[in-house]
């Protein structure tokens, strides 16, 4: 099978999340939406990894994991308190931080 | 003998600054140690002058270094005094004269309570003076000048309470100010042009240095003089100077002040000798304002405005004679001593006489009071022979001779300015009868004042009329004294240099067209005032009376063309800084402003619009890339 084709998922999962980030109000579906693109990512690593018959794309995926890891925690913890004070997930709510 | 010099000055700068920060427990002594101390100034002066006679013309000159004032790399400022033949004739005048007004002042400010301060001005007064004939450069001499505004500023205006006086000060301050900026200019061009300021330096280096130089440092030196020696155009401050106590002026009209500028020209002939068209400004000056001055005097009927115009004008003979070079120099310095005399003479002889008549100093309210007043009448008188240059006193010599070397100067320019001096000569005449014969003759016209005081002319007290006749033995002396066997150009000659010119006509001759034109001058004058009854109010007069009596307009032109010049040009000025200086700058700050409130919009706190901006950068980016690579 042509990776090409794993290359355009990649970009249809990537603007899908992109999109989702853009469009989306609900701070869990942005999120997941991030995830999304980070995952597109790694495949096009992957993908990468296997044209040029090098292993560097493979281990820039473990980061990627261990990146989307670390901001998963933080990222869910801000959710999870941003829920208690406001009773609301959407991100257009917190928007205190203007002029 | 050297270290006296400095003594010379300290004593009346002790005097000043112990009256002065002695505060009110000093009130009932303050005036004899301010006489006290100018007294003693006058001894060290005589010991001094005693000390010069005794030696070799060429050696008396003496220098005493104090300590060095600015040391700053090749720049040397020292504070050091030189007394010779020139400084010494003013020093002698300076304490001599101004010890007697001193004197004079116990009794005439004695109903002041603010009488200590005063003799501490007074001794302030002579210290700056003395500081100003005795600096041996131009920075030194600088400080004296600038002293001696200050203290003249402090005397014009003590009787602060007055408007009048207050505004007088502060005038004779500003006009002052307009002649010190033209010696600091002449300073810094000499510094420039000869690296030094002091007086050797400068003057030996004269010789190669271009013209047009020397012409500029004389003109600046020239406008100095204007200022302090009240000389056209810088002229107005005097007569309104007359605000100040009546010792003041005869002060600043004998002793100090006025006669700073002529000492300014005839210290700095060197100058002068190597720059002819600074020269012929200085004599045009003295030429105008002797004339200037005489037709002031001649219209008012204020005593002391009357004499106040006649020092201008005999300043003005001054002037004229340090211009006309090495034949006026020594001429100048003679009439400015022996009109140290009777001017002052004058000038106490007008304050006993407004002492005696509840301070009027308008004649036509005279009249008279030669029985009442004896020895001011006597005294006066002496003073008045004197000035006109009544043939023996002291005016007659020291008048004649700058009269004589006016027409020396040789050419058109002698005659012109010959015809000048002979024409103020019967001028000075004519306004000088006038005042004796308002002030001393005729019917009395006093008058009660606004109180309803009727006057009771009496003669002063013995303190005031002892300065008064000491002063008429100089008029009455003092030229004689000068003339006879050339004792004073003798004395000046190795300073100033003296050269004798030739003269279309002979001393004689110019001697008799002066005795015409005092005869004439006597005579109109006579017709005038004492034929006919003194009217109590002015007549209206003519178109140039009336211009005499408004000081021939000079307030008028200062206001039309510096005031109002001054005015118009700083509202353009300040237009300019509102429109073009103040657009620019609030106009940048505007567009920022605009810009940035734009930029703000930007920030409106919606995560997503934040997301789309870094997209969107991020596309810009990617496409950036791309359009590289394909390029």
């Amino acid at each position: 099978m042509n990776p090409v084709n794993y290359l355009y998922l990649s970009a249809l999962l990537f603007t899908i999340g992109a999109t989702g980030v853009l469009i989306r109000r609900n701070a869990i579906v942005v999120f997941m939406c991030i995830e999304l693109m980070l995952n597109a990512c790694n495949l096009a690593f992957v993908v990468f990894s296997r044209m040029h018959g090098n292993l560097d794309g493979q281990i820039i995926a473990f980061f990627t994991m261990v990146v989307a890891a670390a901001e998963v925690v933080v990222g869910l913890a801000i959710i999870v308190s941003l829920f208690r004070t406001r009773h609301s997930a959407s991100v257009d709510d917190a928007s205190l931080m203007k002029l | 003998m050297e270290n006296l010099i400095a003594l010379l000055i300290a004593a009346p700068l002790l005097g000043a600054a112990v009256l002065l920060v002695g505060g009110r427990r000093l009130d009932a002594v303050g005036h004899w140690i301010g006489t006290l101390l100018s007294t003693t100034s006058f001894v060290f002066g005589v010991i001094l002058f005693a000390d010069l006679l005794g030696k070799d013309a060429e050696h008396r000159t003496l220098t005493q270094h104090l300590w060095t004032w600015i040391s700053v790399g090749s720049f040397q400022a020292d504070v050091t005094f030189r007394l010779d033949q020139l400084s010494m004739t003013f020093v002698l005048l300076i304490t001599g004269v101004g010890s007697l007004i001193h004197l004079y002042s116990v009794g005439y400010m004695e109903h002041d309570e603010r009488r200590r301060r005063f003799f501490g001005y007074l001794n302030l007064f002579l210290a700056a003076m003395l500081l100003l004939v005795l600096a041996d450069n131009y920075l030194l001499l600088y400080v004296g000048w600038e002293g001696v505004g200050l203290a003249s500023y402090l005397l014009i205006g003590f009787w602060q309470h007055k408007p009048s006086a207050a505004t007088a000060a502060k005038k004779a301050f500003i006009v002052n100010r307009v002649g010190d900026m033209g010696l600091s200019i002449a300073i810094m061009l000499m510094f420039t042009t000869f690296g030094s300021f002091a007086f050797g330096p400068v003057f030996s280096h004269v010789g190669d240095t271009s013209e047009g130089k020397l012409t500029a440092i004389g003109l600046m030196l020239l406008l100095a003089a204007c200022g302090k020696s009240a000389q056209v155009p810088l002229q107005s401050w005097l007569g309104d100077a007359m605000e100040g106590p009546t010792p003041v002026s005869a002060l600043i009209h004998a002793a100090t002040m006025v006669t700073a500028g002529v000492y300014l020209i005839v210290r700095s002939s060197a100058i002068f000798n190597a720059a002819p068209d600074a020269q012929l400004a200085v004599t045009v000056v003295g030429a105008v304002t002797l004339l200037f001055g005489a037709i002031v005097g001649c219209a008012k009927d204020d005593i002391k405005k009357a004499l106040a115009g006649s020092t201008m004008s005999q300043i003005g003979y001054m002037v004229l004679a340090a211009g006309l070079g090495p034949i006026g120099y020594v001429f100048a310095i003679m009439h400015l001593v022996t009109h140290g005399f009777f001017k002052a003479g004058l000038f106490l002889g007008a304050g006993s006489v407004m002492h005696g008549m509840n301070d009027e100093v308008d004649m036509r309210r005279y009249g008279g009071l030669r029985k009442y007043m004896p020895i001011t009448f006597i005294t006066f008188g002496l003073g008045y022979l004197a000035i006109i240059g009544f043939p023996g006193l002291s005016g007659f010599f020291s008048k004649d001779k700058i009269i004589e070397a006016a027409f020396a100067k040789g050419g058109t320019e002698g005659w012109i300015l010959g015809g000048a001096a002979l024409l103020g000569a019967a001028i000075t005449a004519f306004y000088m009868t006038r005042v004796m014969l308002m002030t001393f003759f005729g019917e009395k016209r006093w008058q009660p004042d606004e109180n309803g005081n009727e006057p009771h002319p009496h003669e002063s007290p013995k303190v005031m009329t002892i300065p008064m006749v000491v002063l008429a033995f100089g008029s009455v002396f003092a030229g004689g004294l000068f003339s006879f066997g050339d004792r004073f150009l003798d004395w000046l000659e190795p300073v100033t240099g003296h050269s004798e010119g030739d003269s279309p006509l002979s001393a004689g001759t110019v001697t008799g067209a002066t005795m015409v034109c005092l005869l004439i001058g006597v005579g109109l004058a006579y017709a005038q005032y004492g034929r006919k009854p003194v009217p109590a109010v002015a007549p209206r007069g003519s178109l140039l009376t009336r211009a005499a009596r408004r000081d021939l307009l000079q307030d008028d032109f200062n206001h039309v063309v510096l005031v109002r010049g001054g005015e118009h040009l700083t509202r353009s000025l300040v237009y300019v800084d509102h429109t073009l200086v103040d657009g620019v700058v609030n106009g940048t700050a505007a567009t920022f402003g605009g810009l940035s409130g734009r930029l703000r919009k930007l920030q409106n706190g919606f995560a997503r619009s934040y997301a789309v901006s870094m997209f969107g950068g991020a596309a810009l980016l990617v496409a950036a890339t791309l359009l590289m690579r394909a390029v």
